[in-house]
């Protein structure tokens, strides 16, 4: 038994899952800063990424370190290879919340333009699709992963929705367009958080079924 | 089973015995031309064995036999009619240990040769340097010639053994663990030398190291209690195996 390399795996499992929760956490806040006007949340959001930016670096010295000492293979190897993307995907999910709170910030500072409902369906779905994407992850589940990827065409319909919302409200209001196009940008982080989304359940299906699905229309 | 259009050797249903005790257990397996197949598995696993039937080295051991087939360039090396001293110059082995003859560099080259009944000094002359610059030493002993093999280093001993099998112009090349007696930068040295080698000729390796299995094959093939487990090319052997065990092995969960 290879006990130092599992000890090594044991560990890098649970700072994924810190990294885990805290990215979903920083979505969860920001869209309910955004929501409910909370400057509160939207702060520590902000605040935090900090915290999501420090795990990353610890979890990817810890898969280099594996890499180099214990030369992983097969599932260890999509393991190790798996959980380095992810994080990477986790750690831009975090910035992409924090973006969206300095756009709840200046949606607070300002006359608060009011957030459609194609945006608050949005925001759901894309937690949704984050939480099941780590879900998945966790139980090794390749069904789930798949929901994923099919949720992120619904995510990218709702996205060009907005822009045409957005277009009508700026014919209609045009002293209101910085307003309106704190929307699109709204819209745009989420629909980029949905695909790191969906980056991490292709990720889980390499590292359950050792198959590359990304770029493939086969995987549903 | 996997197939090629080019195999050099084809087993099918092969059985071994030693004695009473069967050592493998239907093997079917083809190994392609001018690239490299590594058997990887626990001891006791019948690699070795395996390969041992190859260039029918087991025929010495007392009380063993087997059934099935083995075809090199499709005719069968058991056969009545296998001349067996032709079928070991065409099937070239290099063991774990290196064991020059007690003779210089130059003689334990020519021995194999002068058997096959050359005796042309400038002919000998030619097969020596091109087999140790075949196997990556001529650079170092081309001004000890006349020394004792002894007296070369372990890695340098076993880079000689295997131009001591290159002599005999082998078209495959049997290798049991040749690194694993060795320091890193040997290792490293015949790791390169297999990668130069499979050009020219078609390589069975036996080894316990499975990262070297993963640097130097082309094909990987595990076996487990006598039985062929997983066959496949390297790649998706160790990224991702088919077979469970196969997985369990080389990821160090058991064996």
């Amino acid at each position: 038994m290879n006990r130092h390399l599992f000890h090594e795996i044991e560990l890098i499992k649970q700072s994924l899952l810190r990294i885990s929760a805290m990215a979903e956490e920083a979505v969860k806040k920001s869209v309910f800063a955004l929501t409910n006007h909370n400057l509160e949340y939207a702060l520590e959001v902000i605040k935090n990424d900090e915290l999501i930016d420090h795990e990353e670096v610890i979890l990817e010295e810890n898969c280099l370190k594996v890499l180099a000492l214990h030369q992983p293979v097969a599932m260890d190897l999509r393991y190790i290879v798996s959980t380095l993307k992810i994080n990477n995907d986790l750690e831009r999910i975090g910035d992409l919340a924090v973006n969206i709170a300095k756009l709840a910030v200046r949606q607070i500072e300002r006359s608060p333009a009011e957030i459609p409902a194609g945006i608050t369906s949005m925001a759901k779905i894309v937690q949704d699709m984050l939480k099941s994407s780590l879900d998945a992850m966790v139980k090794m589940n390749t069904k789930k992963a798949r929901k994923v990827c099919q949720a992120d065409e619904e995510v990218d319909i709702l996205h060009k929705d907005t822009f045409g919302y957005v277009e009508k409200k700026i014919r209609r209001n045009p002293e209101q367009t910085g307003d309106f196009l704190i929307l699109i940008g709204i819209s745009r982080y989420l629909e980029r958080i949905a695909d790191h989304a969906t980056n991490i359940a292709e990720d889980v299906i390499y590292m359950v079924e050792g198959e590359i699905s990304r770029h493939s229309n086969s995987i549903f | 089973m996997v197939n090629f259009d080019n195999p050099k050797i084809i087993v099918k249903q092969l059985d071994f015995y030693y004695g009473e005790v069967q050592a493998l257990f239907d093997i079917s397996l083809q190994i392609p031309e001018k690239q490299v197949t590594a058997l990887i598995g626990p001891s006791g696993c019948g690699k070795s064995t395996f390969l041992r039937m190859l260039n029918r080295m087991n025929d010495i051991i007392p009380g063993t036999h087997h059934q099935g087939k083995i075809l090199i360039d499709n005719s069968e090396i058991y056969s009545d009619n296998t001349d067996v001293v032709q079928l070991r110059k065409s099937v070239g082995m290099v063991f774990q240990k290196s064991n020059p003859f007690p003779k210089s560099v130059y003689d334990n080259i020519a021995y194999g040769p002068r058997i096959h009944g050359i005796t042309d000094k400038n002919v000998l002359n030619e097969i020596v340097e091109k087999s140790l610059q075949g196997a990556a030493l001529w650079d170092e002993v081309k001004d000890r010639l006349d020394e004792s093999a002894i007296s070369l280093s372990g890695g340098q001993q076993q880079r000689l053994c295997i131009a001591r099998a290159l002599a005999v112009e082998p078209e495959i090349i049997l290798m049991d663990e040749p690194a694993s007696a060795l320091d890193p930068k040997s290792t490293a040295r015949i790791e390169n030398l297999i990668g130069e080698l499979r050009k020219e000729y078609t390589i069975v390796i036996v080894t316990h190291n499975m990262q070297q299995a993963a640097r130097v094959s082309d094909m990987t093939a595990f076996f487990y209690e006598g039985n062929l487990i997983e066959h496949d090319q390297t790649q998706t052997i160790f990224t991702s195996p088919a077979i469970k065990q196969t997985e369990d092995y080389i990821t160090g969960r058991f064996g």
